[in-house]
């Protein structure tokens, strides 16, 4: 029981997938200029790495080692296709915003990642675990640098207005503001890890 | 080995259809309704009790003509131009003289606090130097230009020339075809605005009775430089 919870929570902090494993940065640069758009990238790659992690583990005594890597890729692109359609479909907003993001997941190295290094190694259970806390650490990576850079570039949090815009640096918002709160975040997550 | 990579294929593209299938409707369905809003908030009155028309396509620019009581009210006008992160999409409603009703950005790429203002900038009630509603278009223009009366956004001068470009490419694509249909006009107004001289004085004919053509005039005089340098 004690091992579940472990995996379960490895990816929260431990080895959190962007402040310790640093994985993935492309979406989350990209994709965090508001918390809204950084916690729907965070689900939809929660989703995709879930699920993948639980096929692959089902599937890893089938797969011959030589061709592990293309069959992986195509469960999980076959996933984040999934995803897209889903989005399409029930919540346009959000893929209008996360646009081109969200096919990118496959190439998302913590999903293929996790594929190798956890799901095609251990059972079932273990795997979805691992998906659910890795993916729960990324969306709330995700979710903070989106909160951080909405408040200090429009004066909002989750389109809540804190203070007037006037007073907001847009730099928060475009491309530089994305390194600079990811490395301080990065900085203040590896002092309080390593206490 | 080989055999095992095709069956994962297999499965994955039968999984794949089966999703595309039970989705597709809904994202359809979405698609439509997201375009159909996008027409009705444009038009006079919202479009209530509007009928819209097929789409028309000339050149680029795609009309949506309204009616209400088999009476012509307006029309939707779809048109894309380049800004300065990207392609703009607008969806533009005029009434049947040409006045602008309202508009809805339906795509854009500009930079986040500056360029993408144009979402609210020029229908801004407050600001009437801002406001384009009710503004009859066609020469529409940034006021730092010659003859221009539509304040741009601060530090996006760009992306609010493109944004009134496409404005008027949407109103001579839509005066213009008004004209080809009761047959009084040549066809060669149908055509979007190209490039910079897009204002042909042959074009004023149409309007003259809102326009004087002296204010033709001067618009070809100082369009040459300004409008070619940045096409």
């Amino acid at each position: 029981m004690s091992n579940n919870l472990k995996t379960l929570t490895n990816g929260i902090l431990r080895e959190n997938p962007t402040f310790a494993l640093v994985l993935g940065m492309c979406p989350t640069l990209a994709t965090t200029t508001s918390a809204v758009n950084g916690m729907s990238m965070g689900l939809a790659t929660l989703f995709v790495l879930v699920c993948s992690n639980v096929v692959i583990s089902l599937l890893k005594n089938l797969i011959p080692d030589k061709v592990r890597i293309p069959a992986f890729i195509v469960v999980i692109a076959t996933f984040v296709t999934v995803v897209q359609f889903l989005l399409k479909a029930y919540a346009p907003a959000v893929d209008e915003q996360l646009g081109l993001f969200i096919p990118l997941i496959v190439v998302n190295c913590i999903v293929l990642g996790r594929a190798e290094a956890f799901a095609a190694k251990n059972s079932v259970g273990l795997s979805a675990l691992d998906g659910i806390g890795m993916g729960l650490g990324f969306t709330l990576a995700l979710t903070l640098i989106g909160m951080i850079r909405e408040l200090l570039g429009t004066g909002a949090i989750f389109g809540l207005q804190i203070y007037s815009d006037h007073y907001a640096s847009l730099i928060f918002v475009l491309a530089p503001g994305a390194f600079i709160a990811l490395a301080y975040l990065m900085a203040i997550m590896n002092k309080i890890v390593k206490k | 080995m080989v055999l095992s990579l095709v069956c994962i294929s297999v499965v994955a593209a039968a999984a794949l259809a089966g999703v595309y299938l039970l989705t597709q409707d809904a994202i359809e369905a979405q698609k439509a309704q997201k375009q159909e809003q996008a027409i009705l908030a444009v038009l006079p009155e919202q479009g209530v009790g509007a009928e819209v028309a097929e789409a028309e396509t000339v050149g680029d620019v795609v009309i949506y003509r309204a009616t209400k009581d088999g009476q012509e009210i307006g029309a939707a006008v779809e048109v894309s131009e380049m800004g300065f992160g990207g392609a703009q999409k607008i969806m533009v409603g005029f009434d049947k003289e040409g006045k602008i009703i309202d508009y809805a950005i339906l795509d854009q790429q500009e930079t986040p606090g500056l360029g993408d203002h144009i979402k609210e900038w020029f229908k801004n009630e407050d600001k009437p130097g801002q406001n384009i509603r009710g503004r009859k278009a066609g020469n529409l223009k940034v006021s730092k230009e010659a003859g221009g009366d539509v304040d741009a956004i601060t530090a996006a001068t760009i992306s609010s020339k493109a944004f009134l470009r496409a404005i008027n490419k949407a109103y001579n694509a839509y005066m213009g075809n008004a004209d080809a249909h009761s047959g009084a006009s040549k066809q060669e107004h149908a055509e979007p605005a190209e490039g910079g001289n897009d204002h042909k004085c042959g074009k004023c004919k149409h309007h003259e009775e809102g326009h004087k053509c002296g204010h033709c005039k001067h618009h070809e005089n100082n369009e040459t430089e300004k409008e070619v340098s940045h096409e």
